[in-house]
Parts: C-alpha cells; structure tokens; sequence
C-alpha cells in the first residue's frame, strides 16, 4: 500500500464518519461543522479522482459560501428563542430501515463488475482549459442558463428575507 | 494502484443513505437541508467517479460543476424560506408548521 492510496481510504473514511456524525449529532452547529469536514475530504476525493477544478470549486462553494449561509441561518434561527440548539428524533426505524435498504439496493448494482476501470494511465493534461473551453462552447446554453438560475435566486432569496419586519408576527 | 471505482460508488451510496436518513430522522429544517446537501455531494461524488472511465470527455466534471451551481440557489433560497417561516412561526421544527393560514 502506497502513500497515495492510504491518503484516498484516509479520506473516504474521514467522510463516511462525518456523515455518520452528523446522522448521530443533536447539536445543529455540530453537524454543520461536520458537514464541512465531509465536504473538505470529498473535495480531497475530487483532487484524487483528477478533478482538480471540480475540488476548488466545492473548496470555494460549498465551504467558503454554503457553510457561510447555513450557519448563519443556524445563528439567526437560534437568536430570537433563546433555546439551545438541541434537535429532536423522529421517525428513527423508517429512516435506518429505508437508508439500509436503499444503500443494499445501490451495492448490490455496484458490486456487479459492469464499472470496471480502465487501467491505463489517466491522461490529465489540460484538463482546467478544456472545461474552460467546454464552458463556452458546447455547454454554452446551459452556461447561460446557470447564470439567470443564480440571478433569479439571488433576488428571490434577498426579496423573501427583506419583508422580515414588515409583517407582524 | 489507485482504489477502485467501486470504492468511491460505495462511499457515495453510503453518503446518499446518510442524507435520506438525516432527512427523515432530524425535527429542524436546517438539518434537513445538510442532508439534502450531503445527497448532493454524493451524486456529484458519483459524477466525477464515473468521469475516470472517460477521462478524454470530461463530461461528468462539467454536470458536477452544474450540480454544485444548482445546489447553491437550493440552499440560498431554502434558507431565506426557513428564516421567514421561522420569523412567522417562531418554530424551525416541521411538524409544527401546520396551517396554512397567513
């Protein structure tokens, strides 16, 4: 065992516990900085999946702009009652039982060997022009597209949350 | 030798099965949309695996990178949606926020 592959089983395992965590955790902060650490060592996975461009950007995202949001909702939704951020459980059997039937389900297509992969070297060169160029041809539409979905998004999201004093509650 | 592909799609599956639970067990909206956002980096996971297979096309990279601009606009209007209802109900707990009265 290389130094390589033991950093990739560090990482898988890393998020697999993460995720676990934050299925066990009560404390709503907690799990969003457990959230962080899955998201970090999944975007350690991208790196080492060559998929460098894919990783900076779940970097830059999910981390620096996602976690941002999510945990200030966690601040202004914990702020005005005063109450600590304990989260209770429900529905605790239906959800183990559908997760491992679900996850049974996905393994029993993943260990069939129709994913085999190629074993030849990856070639990697160029990769981060090639999505620039993929960008701005043949994904141009959709391109576009992204940008009027992040537009309208960003107006909607400040529009809902700038009539917060306006309404009696 | 680099791990297999099978690892990652395990992983990815488990990663899903995390999210469907922790969306379904937790009583906070804020935990569900973690959840949502831990399924989503699963099937994003599941892109990028499957782009090793074709390295040359780089497709699989390029719907990630859309998954992730999506996933985004989710989660920015989902929580401007929860500090509302919750600005309204004084609750965050899903159960509770039952009428639809304004």
């Amino acid at each position: 065992m290389n130094t390589l592959t033991f950093i990739f089983y560090f990482f898988m395992l890393t998020a697999a516990a993460s995720a676990t965590g934050i299925l066990l955790s009560r404390n709503v902060f907690k799990a969003a900085l457990m959230l962080l650490v899955c998201l970090l060592s999944i975007a350690a996975l991208y790196v080492l999946s060559f998929a460098e461009f894919v990783a900076i950007t779940q970097i830059l995202v999910y981390a620096g702009g996602v976690l941002v949001v999510i945990i200030f909702g966690i601040m202004l939704t914990s702020k005005l009652s005063g109450k600590p951020l304990q989260v209770g459980h429900t529905n605790i059997f239906a959800a183990v039982l559908s997760g491992i039937l679900l996850f049974a389900l996905l393994a029993n297509f993943i260990t069939d060997d129709v994913f085999a992969v190629p074993q030849h070297a990856v070639e990697t060169q160029g990769a981060l022009q090639t999505i620039g160029t993929n960008f701005m041809t043949a994904y141009s539409l959709p391109f576009e597209i992204a940008g009027i979905l992040l537009l309208a998004a960003l107006i909607g999201a400040a529009a809902i949350t700038s009539f917060m004093k306006s309404k009696k509650v | 030798m680099m791990p297999s592909l099978q690892h990652l799609l395990y992983l990815a599956a488990f990663l899903f099965c995390t999210g469907l639970a922790v969306v379904m067990v937790k009583r906070n909206t804020i935990m569900m949309l973690l959840g949502i956002e831990l399924m989503l980096n699963a099937s994003n996971l599941n892109l990028v695996a499957f782009n090793r297979l074709y390295p040359a096309s780089l497709d699989g990279q390029m719907f990630a990178l859309f998954v992730i601009i999506v996933a985004v606009c989710e989660a920015a209007v989902g929580l401007a949606i929860v500090l509302r209802v919750y600005q309204h109900y004084q609750t965050s707990v899903p159960d509770e926020i039952s009428e639809l009265k304004g």
